[in-house]
This record gives C-alpha cells, structure tokens and sequence, in this order.
C-alpha cells in the first residue's frame, strides 16, 4: 500500500476516462455549481451549432466556428471530470487491494456449549468467541482473551516484519484479514458484520463516505459567488451591447462566461479532497473523515509520547560511578554479572558498556552456572543473582538499595549519594549496585534522544506548532530530555487523566490539540484531542476514540499527517488564485473581441495583438480548457509545504500563483492563438 | 504653476492626515467609554436617553444594534417624506417654493436617509429653509452618525474574546453626535461664514449687477448645512451646483477646508480601529491599502486633466490650465481634479465642478472609485465595506498558507464568507442590472423611453452607468447630461438606494456579530498576519480583481471607449 504509483497509470486511466463522460449527467453535475453552470453553456452551444445546420445565420458565424467552441467546452467538462475520476481511481484501487484480504473465511466459533462450530467471517457477530491458529487467515476485527501469537500485518501495513499481540494489556487487538504466524489465540468479535476496520477503510478510500469538508463548503460559496457575478456581467452584456449597436454572438457570450467563471478550481476541487485523503493513506494514515485531514492542518499543540518519539525507547547505561574503595574493572565485572540474565534492553545495555571496559562477558556466564536469578518486582524494586557461593548482587533504585543497605546495617557512602543526585538532575536514571548488602556505587542509565528529532521539532515550530512532550519520568528528568530534544513544554509523572487536563486546557484557550496515543487509557484523550491519531497496534477502544489510525505504529507519523493538512488548503488556496488572476488576461483576450468590430477604437485593449475576435474568443476557450489537464498533477500531488512561516508562504504563494496566474494566460492565449490563426 | 497646484494637493492631504491620526485616537477614546476632551457633553447625552427612556448600560447582540439601527431610520424616512411633499404649506419658506411630488419626495428622503444625496432636484427652487433644515441638514447629521455607530458595533465585536455583547447603539450614535459631528460641524461652518458663505433666515436678496441687470440671489442657512455635508460624506448640497456655487464653496481655502472636512472622519475611523483594537499595524495596513487605491485612482485623473483635451488642442485652444470646460477657474484643474475623486472613492459625492466635463480616463476613475467603495469610503460605512472585501482576502489567503482562515484570531467559516459574498456581489448586482435594463429602455425605443439621455454614444452609457454606480456607492454625486427627474429615474435610484445602504451595513456587522461569538484562537507562527504589507497586497489584489473583473466590460463600453476614440 506504501508503493508510489506514478499518476498516470494506464489501468486507472482506461476507467477514468469512462468516468469522465458518466459524470456528464447533470444530477451529478449539480454539486459542483462552478461546472454545472458550464455544462448548461455546453448544452446551449450544442443547441445554436445544430440550429446553424439547419438554418446558417453570418450574426452567429460559422457551423464549423461554433462546433469548435462546443468541442471545446465540451473538453473542458470532461478535462474535469477526468480529474475527478482519476483521483477516485486511485483510491477504487487501493480498495480494491484491500477487498482481496477480506476474502470469506470460515471462523471456528466457541458456542455456548464450548464447541466449536464453523461460522463464515461475514456472518460473526460482536461478542461471539473464535479460535485462530499458526497459518489461519483472522476472519474479523476481536480482542485477544487467551493466548499470544505473532502475527502478519502485512495485508494491511505494508509492514513485513511480524508483530506480537497478546491478551491483556495495550497489544490485545487483532485486525481481520491479517494472518497468525504462530501460536493459537482464542479471540472476541468487537465490530459488527460490515463494520470491521477493513470495511470502514474501503468505504472511506471508495469515496463512498466522503462528504464536503467545512472549508470545501466555504470555498464553493465563494466560488458560486465568482459565478454569480460572472452570469450578471453576461447577461448584463447583452442591452449594453444592444445600445452600443454591436451585436454579439452567442458563441462569444458562452465563451466570456465560461472563461471567466473559477473553471480551473472549481474543475479540480473535488480531486483536490480525494487527492488528500489518498495522500494520507500513502503516508499508511487512514483518517476517518476528511476533515479530519483539514484539522491537522490547523494543529497548534501537539502532545507526543516520550518513549518511542523523542527517545529510542530504551535507556541506555552511559557511565560507571563506583563508589569510593571500588576500582572500575571491578565495578564493571560486577554490574555486568548482575546483568547478564537481565534480558531488559536496560540489562543489556550494562553488559555492553562493560564489555566496552574490556570485560568479556563469557567467563562470567561461567561464574553464573548454578546462580540464582533474582527477578525484578514492583515490591523490591531492584533485581539481580545470588551466586552459587552465596554472594548477593543487587542492583535497583537507589531508595531500595538504601533500605536494603540500612536493614544489613551498611553504610551509603557519601559520594555515591551526591552522584545519585546528579545523574537524577541530568535527566538520567541511577541505578545502585549492592554486594552483599555493601553499596559499590551506581549506574548512570540515559535515555537516547533520537538523532534528527530535534530538526523535526525545530520544523514544527516553524510551523507554528508547539510539541509537548508526556512521560512518566519525574519533572526533573522530564525536563533535561525535554530541553535536549528542544520541545516546547513537557508533562512529567503523566497520568491519563493529566492528558485530558492538558488537551481542555489548551482547547480552552482556542488551540486545536493533536495527540497520539494506542493504549485503552489513552481514549479519552484521543477522544477529546481535536485529531487523534491512534496506533493501529493499539486497543479497539483507543482505535474507536481517536480520528485516524496509524498503520505503521509510527509515533512521529503526526507530523507527516500535519503536513498533508497544510497541503491540502494550500492546493486549495493555490489554485483559486491562479484560477481568479488568470481572469485578467481573458478579459483582455475576449473583451476586445466582443467591440472590436462595432467600436475600432477599443482595439487598442488587444495587447496581446490577437489575430481575429474568432481566433481570440477560440483561443481563451482552448486555454481554459487545457489548463485543468496541465494542472491535474499539482491538484492530485499537492503544492509542497514549506515551513517558512505565514507571511513568507503567502509571499511566495502569492508570487507564483497570483502573479504567475496573471502572466501565464496572456503567454499561453497568445500561442494559441498564434496556431489557430493558422486554421482561422 | 502646475508644480504649486500639485504642492497644493499634497499640502491638503497632509493636512488631512495630520488631523485624523489625533482624530482616530481621540474617537478610540470616545468609544472606549475612556476620558476624552468633550467629557463635558455628558450632561447632554444623559438628557437625551433620560428623555428618549434608554438605558446605555444595557449592551446589545448585533441582532438588536440592527433592529436599533433600522428602526431609528424607518421613523427618520416618515418625517422626511412628510416634510418634503407639504413643504410648500410649511413655515419657513420665504421663496415660497412648493410641495415635491411623490416620486421625487421618496427618491430624496431615501437618499438622504441612505447618506448618498443623490439630488434630482435643485436646492433654490426645489426646497423651503425648514426642509433644508429639518429633513436635509437633519438626515445629514444622523445618516452619518449611523454608519459611524455601525463600524463601532463591528470595532467592538473584532475584540480578542467571547461574547454576544457589543455595547449599547444609541451610545455609538448619540456620542458620534455630540463628540464628533455637532463640534467638527460648528467649526467647519466658522470658517465657511467668515469666508461669505449665506448663513441666514431671509430669502432671496434682490441685486442689480454691473450690467444693470436684477437679480434675485438664494440664501439660507447655507453654512450650517455644507459643513456636515462635507463632514458627514453626504455630499447633497445647498445649492443645485453643489460646491462648484460660489457661495457655498467661496474661495480656494474653502475649497481646501471642504476637501478636508470630508475625507477626515474617513481616515480618522481607520486608526480608530486600530487605537481601539490596540493594533496599530493593523490599521496602517488598511490605510495602506487605502491610500494606494486612492493614489492609483487619483493619479491619472489629475494627469489627464492637468493635460487639457486633446481635441481642444487641435482647435487651437491653449491648454496650459488643463481641461477647464466644466471647472471652476477659482479652483483650476488639479484641485477640480482631486475633489473629484476624493468625493467618489469617499461616498460623498459633493462637487466642485462639473464630472461630466472630465476626460473620459477621469471619469473612469471616479467610477472604479464608487465600484471599489472601499478606499477610505463613507462615515463608517466605508470601513464596512472594506471589511467584506478583507474576509474574502483572509480566506483565500488563508488557504494559500495551509491554515483555515481566521482573522483576528476568529475562524472564517461558511456562514461568514456566504455573507461576505452576498454583501460584495450587491454592488455589481445593482450597478450592472439597473443600467442594463435602463440600456434596454434606451436601445428599445430611444424616443419613448429615454428623452432624458442628452449625449447618445458612450458618453451617454458613461452616464447611465455614472448614476447607478453613485446610488449604489451612496455617493450622490451626478454625472449630469441626464434628466434625472422623471419616475423612472426617482424609483429605480431610490430602491437601489435603500438596498445599497442597509444590506452592506447589515452583511457586515452580522459578521462581526458572528465572530465576536467565536472562540479566539491565540495567533502562532502558523497563523496568517493580517498586519503586514504581503496581507495589504492581498486585499488589494482582491479589491481590484472584484471590482475590475466585474466592470470591465461595462467599463470597456463607455469611458475606455471614449478616451480611445479620443487619443
């Protein structure tokens, strides 16, 4: 699904084009006014060229002039039909890869009685209980109640590498259509028939679900307004023209109005929305809504989840401090000993620093035969051996090996108090080693910022963003990773309840509040967040609660989904103005086209030095038409965001698209002209 | 002699700035409910509510401001109507002029009512001294004080909070009275009385000239009315030659004071905004904007007149006075020029000379200076309309820098933009479907229908488009040629009249009712400025694309095809 397919495939183009006549039809025409009023001109100009076959009028100019002007209005409606479609297509054909995982599959249902029976996916319904095995294909959406499997997301990730998911805890979900790899998991239905992740994502990429999004709405008042205008200046032509005594041709009527209403965006418009959810969906973002997509545009808060975002996710051991009497090596064999069976990335992490000292791990596995391992629990807080000689190595939080040390009677040396601290104030996490109840000094463990975040969040600020880092840390920790990794705020020893009092209050404040989250407890917050973006590893209830699923588990997808948002009004914004300013340049093309012949003295308008009012009013059509073509691949990719800040962007918008929208057509009408003065 | 004319010019808009900025921050003030200089006013302001039994603590939605508003206007129209068509059996009319007819009657209570002035009649003989008094100066004071009241309901609902109340309207328009217009009239009229403008009860003054011929001269409380004329953005004068009549506009420095007295309320609303929204830049990015439409339309009219007219030239006549046909010699060319188009960019509409007689590139500025209607504008109204211009630039803008528009800190969504959409279609709406169909009447059957069109051609299209363009500007300048007197022209102006006033005070201040509901975003490197010269840029362009896209061809028709036939 992650494949970047080049725009033009010839598979989405064939159906596409089909969908450019079917689109004709009026009634679905009528949603977009800026077209639908085109069509009528298109329809119009059909009726005055077949009337010119039976009954040639010179007012009107000639059957071949006028059948070329319907030609090419006709073009027009289709170029942006075409767009339309083809933007759909896109879309039709990922759902349609999609479609092939939901294949029936027979699902072993657990009835009441505890057999099983075989019941096909289609037909399970929420609450009924199913059994999956190593190679079996999961019928439907579910919660695992018993067991853990590691399972192939691929079908719908695009990610090859298998996850692991279990029953209980944040991991428990199961998407239909994925494949168990290994184990046997007995799982719950959580959706109903039809309702299923996979559905809801066909539905939504199909369109089907799709609805105007509130700033679609505004921008086609607007754009009905620029039409609305445009019918009064045409018809209002009409008696002026009769009192100037210059009579004009109703092909030259169409041809005003249809050049001067918004054509180019209002052709693109709807490709523009389907464009951006499909980007999003490139990015393996599926977003409920298409507003959704709009929102994350306008996010001004961001709250980002320490672990995984900003830090690699593991702390690492950066430093030995043994305490006073304790040499290095010493120090490095013992904590390495302790450590050897600790299968925590933290564990391994002191093995590796140790060996780094030069003390090689293999003849203390030796030492290790016949040892006790010490486990770590909540009550002890510390973990570690008791070797077969009796001698007791502990290493844990400094408070516990403090009690441990007072109970035995021993001393906390001075030194390794202070340094205890000190690591605490850099944002590390101390962890104390103990032999036998004797303090031998303490590990500096650190998190690892990961490298190009900083960047990252410098972008967002740029942007406009504030990023807010949550961690369970303590305040003191919290803020020296908060400063390395340059977020704006942080909310240290978080509970999921301080979540939603930071999202509210934020909101309060006017601010729109972006979150991630995957567990259970984050679905409040998700809820409440104004885009919520949950983890498609995450729990049903965090999936349910939050507005777009992140297919890759990926925690700095947020910023990409950001960046699409932009994008999206950008292309919007864009192509209005271009479409608008490009206004000017037909006014002159066809204004002195319409009164040149009755009023020589007005002439002197054709600054382009046009060949004829035919040639002119033919060649601002074939402009007209042509541009939405041309322009298709920005409104299907998108205008790239650049975070320069507003003022810059608009600059820069503003220089390309609206100054460029007023030259561009005066250079394009003129070449065109040039070729049909050929014909002419 | 050109250069001291052009110095003059700038000499007078100078003047005019250097009294609005104090102006802006002394309204600011007012507004704000703060200490300000004509505190000792409020013995009478309190008279009038305690009189009137309103309550100004009691603060308004924008519902009830333009109920307030349109109820106050409803009674003001009766009274007009009733005075103007039984004047004639009225005291105080020493001319012995008699009663309007109907049609004439409602077409100038509308236009005085709607601050536009359009006058198809003329002051002497059309008038007694109680209507001059009563309905004309009268309406002049509260027409003005109600757009000022307006673009305060809309200052206050632009705000940074929450909220649905926008203070009390007959605070806004009662203060716009006594702490603006009554004390900035009185003074204005000063220097007009000591200059030798009429300011009396006594009617004509019978006099022999030098020829030996006798006359009998128009006087009147003339002062007293020119002066909220100007000061107000009315525009109607005393006199039918409006400030071209030498004893309504005497001398050069009357002129000035004149010129002065109407663009200063204008400019100083400008700052206010910014004073009283404590966003400075904001307003000098409005005036900014302003004042380079004003200076693009000013420039080739007091080009082109300064230059004379070329088919003059080839007569043989000298020209080095620039075109004069239709000016006054005591105000020369470019000074003609300027108040022209100061009083068509300003929908005041007052004239010092005779807009018909201008070169065709002239006249097409001073109507881009009505169809644009935004550059400085009418007392408050114009910051109106510059306001629904500024929403469709904010959202395109928006768009163009990846964030839903907001302004101000408030979301422009549909409801807003279908408003601000509406309220800036109206103006072509009216201006091209009422010359449109007055071209059908004249292309139908010229004789029947159109006797009142002297100049056929494109000059006559100029002016058929010249008088709706000012109706609907509610400028109530004429381009003259046209007998405008007939009921064709008195009922098709005056609706268009009424629809051209309230609807775009309406649209506006429901906007801005509207947003002050919103919740305010706090501004981010992501947000839009609207503060800067790019922003400035883009309202411009938007301006000139609604304007120029909609009347070109109209345009195209009548003046550009003059001055091309011409040069």
């Amino acid at each position: 699904m992650s494949t970047k397919t080049s725009l033009f495939q010839p598979a989405l183009v064939a159906p596409a084009v089909r969908q450019a006549f079917v689109k004709l039809d009026p009634r679905l025409m009528f949603r977009n006014p800026v077209m639908f009023t085109v069509e009528v001109g298109t329809a119009v100009m059909l009726v005055v060229t077949l009337g010119l076959l039976f009954r040639p009028d010179p007012a009107q100019g000639s059957f071949g002039y006028n059948l070329t002007v319907f030609v090419v209005l006709l073009l027009t409606l289709l170029f942006a039909n075409f767009a339309e479609a083809l933007a759909e297509a896109r879309g039709k054909a990922q759902a349609e890869s999609l479609r092939k995982t939901r294949e029936e599959t027979p699902a072993r249902v657990l009835d009441a009685d505890g057999r099983q029976v075989s019941v096909s996916s289609s037909a399970l319904q929420k609450g009924q209980i199913f059994l999956v095995e190593a190679g079996e294909i999961i019928p439907t959406d579910g919660e695992i109640i018993e067991g853990l499997a590691t399972i192939d997301e691929s079908a719908i990730t695009g990610e090859s590498a298998p996850v692991i998911r279990e029953a209980g805890g944040d991991k428990s979900s199961v998407t239909g259509g994925t494949r168990v790899l290994t184990d046997r998991i007995k799982v719950v239905v959580s959706t109903a028939p039809g309702e299923s992740f996979l559905d809801k994502m066909i539905a939504l990429v199909e369109g089907a679900a799709r609805q105007k999004t509130p700033n679609e709405i505004a921008l086609t008042i607007l754009l009905a307004g620029f039409t609305l205008v445009f019918v009064l200046v045409c018809v209002t032509l009409a008696p002026f023209a009769d009192y100037a005594r210059t009579p004009i041709a109703i092909s030259a009527f169409i041809a005003l109005f249809v050049c001067l209403i918004p054509t180019t965006i209002g052709g693109l418009l709807s490709a523009i929305g389907i464009a951006g959810m499909d980007r999003a969906l490139r990015a393996n973002v599926i977003t409920k809504s298409g507003k959704a997509v709009e929102t994350a545009g306008d996010i001004d808060v961001l709250l980002l989840d320490k672990t995984g975002t900003i830090t690699i996710g593991n702390r690492r051991a950066t430093r030995f401090w043994p305490a006073p009497g304790v040499s290095e090596r010493q120090f490095a064999e013992l904590a390495a000993l302790a450590s050897l069976t600790d299968e925590t990335p933290e564990g391994r992490s002191i093995v590796e620093l140790a060996r780094s000292l030069a003390v090689a791990p293999e003849p203390l596995h030796q030492r290790l035969a016949g040892a006790e391992l010490i486990k770590f629990t909540a009550e002890t807080r510390s973990s570690g051996v008791t070797l077969p000689d009796g001698t007791r190595l502990r290493k844990g939080a400094s408070d516990a090996i403090r009690q441990l040390a007072a109970r035995a009677n021993e001393p906390f040396p001075q030194p390794t108090s202070e340094q205890v601290d000190a690591i605490a104030g850099n944002g590390g996490t101390p962890l104390v080693l103990s032999q036998n109840e004797r303090v031998l000094g303490v590990v500096e463990l650190q998190d690892v910022i990961k490298p190009g975040i900083q960047e990252r969040f410098e972008r967002l600020r740029r942007m406009g963003i504030k990023t807010v880092m949550v961690t369970g840390d303590n305040p003191l920790t919290a803020r020296y990773i908060a400063e390395q990794a340059g977020v704006d705020d942080f909310i240290a020893e978080a509970r999921p309840e301080d979540k939603m009092t930071y999202i509210r209050r934020e909101q309060q404040q006017g601010r729109l509040v972006a979150m991630m989250g995957d567990g259970t407890n984050d679905a409040p917050a998700l809820a409440q967040a104004d885009v919520g973006v949950a983890m498609n590893s995450g729990t049903q209830a965090a999936k349910e609660a939050g507005n777009m699923v992140d297919l890759d588990n990926d925690p700095t997808k947020l910023i990409e989904v950001v960046e699409i948002g932009k994008q999206l009004l950008m292309t919007r914004g864009t192509l209005t103005t271009f479409s608008i300013a490009n206004d000017v340049a037909k006014y002159f093309a066809i204004v002195p086209a319409l009164f040149m012949v009755a009023i020589p003295a007005l002439g002197a308008l054709n600054v382009m030095g046009l060949k004829s009012p035919q040639s002119a009013i033919l060649s601002a059509v074939i402009f007209n038409a042509l541009i939405i073509p041309l322009l298709v691949p920005l409104a299907l990719r998108g205008v790239t965001y650049q975070p320069l800040g507003a003022s810059a962007l608009l600059r820069r918008n503003l220089l390309i698209y609206g100054l460029g929208g007023v030259i561009v057509p005066f250079l394009g009408i003129k070449l065109i002209d040039l070729v049909v003065g050929l014909f002419l | 002699m050109m250069n001291n004319e052009l110095l003059s010019l700038g000499g007078i808009y100078l003047v005019t700035l250097a009294l609005a900025l104090p102006l802006g921050a002394y309204l600011a003030r007012v507004f704000r409910g703060e200490k300000s200089l004509l505190d000792f006013m409020r013995p009478v302001e309190n008279g009038i509510f305690r009189l009137a039994g309103i309550d100004v603590r009691r603060e308004m939605s924008w519902q009830q401001h333009l109920l307030a508003l349109l109820t106050i206007n409803l009674v003001w129209f009766g009274l007009a109507m009733l005075v103007l068509s039984t004047q004639g059996s009225l005291p105080l009319n020493p001319d012995q002029n008699p009663s309007m007819a109907p049609d004439l009657a409602f077409n100038t209570a509308i236009s005085f009512l709607v601050n536009c002035n359009l006058q198809h009649y003329s002051g002497e003989s059309g008038l007694s001294y109680l209507a001059q008094l009563v309905v004309i100066t009268f309406l002049q004071f509260v027409s003005a004080a109600t757009g000022i009241a307006a673009a305060v309901v809309l200052f206050n609902a632009l705000q940074t909070r929450t909220t649905d109340k926008l203070g009390n309207f007959y605070d806004y328009f009662v203060k716009s009275l006594t702490r603006l217009l009554l004390p900035g009239s009185v003074l204005v009229a000063l220097v007009l009385v000591f200059s030798g403008t009429p300011m009396t009860m006594l009617g004509k003054q019978p006099l022999v000239t030098l020829q030996g011929d006798s006359v009998a001269v128009s006087r009147g409380p003339v002062a007293a009315m020119v002066a909220i004329k100007e000061l107000g953005t009315n525009g109607g004068g005393f006199y039918g030659a409006n400030s071209a009549h030498p004893l309504e506009n005497p001398t050069f420095l009357t002129n000035a004071v004149e010129n002065t007295a109407l663009c200063v309320i204008p400019v100083a609303l400008v700052f206010a905004l910014g004073f009283y929204l404590r966003r400075p830049r904001l307003a000098y990015m409005i005036f900014g904007v302003m004042t380079v439409g004003f200076a693009a339309l000013l420039a080739p009219a007091v080009y082109y007149e300064l230059h004379g007219n070329p088919a003059l030239t080839k007569l043989g006549v000298d020209q080095a006075l620039g075109a004069l046909e239709g000016k006054e010699i005591r105000f020369g060319a470019a000074a003609s020029a300027y108040w022209s188009i100061t009083n068509t960019v300003i929908s005041c509409g007052s004239v010092n000379s005779m807009h018909d007689s201008f070169m065709p590139l002239s006249g097409l500025t001073q109507l881009l200076g009505m169809m644009t209607n935004a550059f400085y504008g009418g007392c408050g109204v114009g910051l109106l309309n510059f306001f629904a211009y500024l929403i469709i630039a904010v959202f395109i803008a928006g768009l163009l820098v990846g964030r839903t528009p907001e302004l101000l800190g408030k979301k422009i969504e549909a409801r807003e933009m279908k408003i601000a959409v509406l309220v800036t279609l109206l103006h072509p709406l009216l201006i091209l479907a009422g010359t449109a169909l007055t071209a059908h009447l004249y292309a139908a059957d010229p004789a029947a229908n159109a006797g009142w069109l002297a100049n056929p051609g494109y000059h006559g299209f100029s002016e058929m488009l010249y008088e709706f363009t000012s109706a609907a500007a509610n400028n109530g300048s004429g381009f003259e040629g046209l007998g405008d007197n007939t009921p064709w022209w008195n009922i098709s102006t005056g609706v268009v009249l009424l629809l051209a006033r309230f609807l775009p005070i309406i649209g506006p201040v429901a906007i801005a009712g509207l947003l002050a509901r919103k919740k305010y975003v706090p501004e981010s490197a992501g947000t839009l400025p609207a503060d800067t010269a790019t922003f400035g840029v883009m309202v411009l362009a938007v301006i000139v694309i609604i304007a120029a896209l909609a009347f070109f061809p109209a345009l195209a028709l009548g003046p550009l095809a003059e001055h091309f036939s011409l040069y």
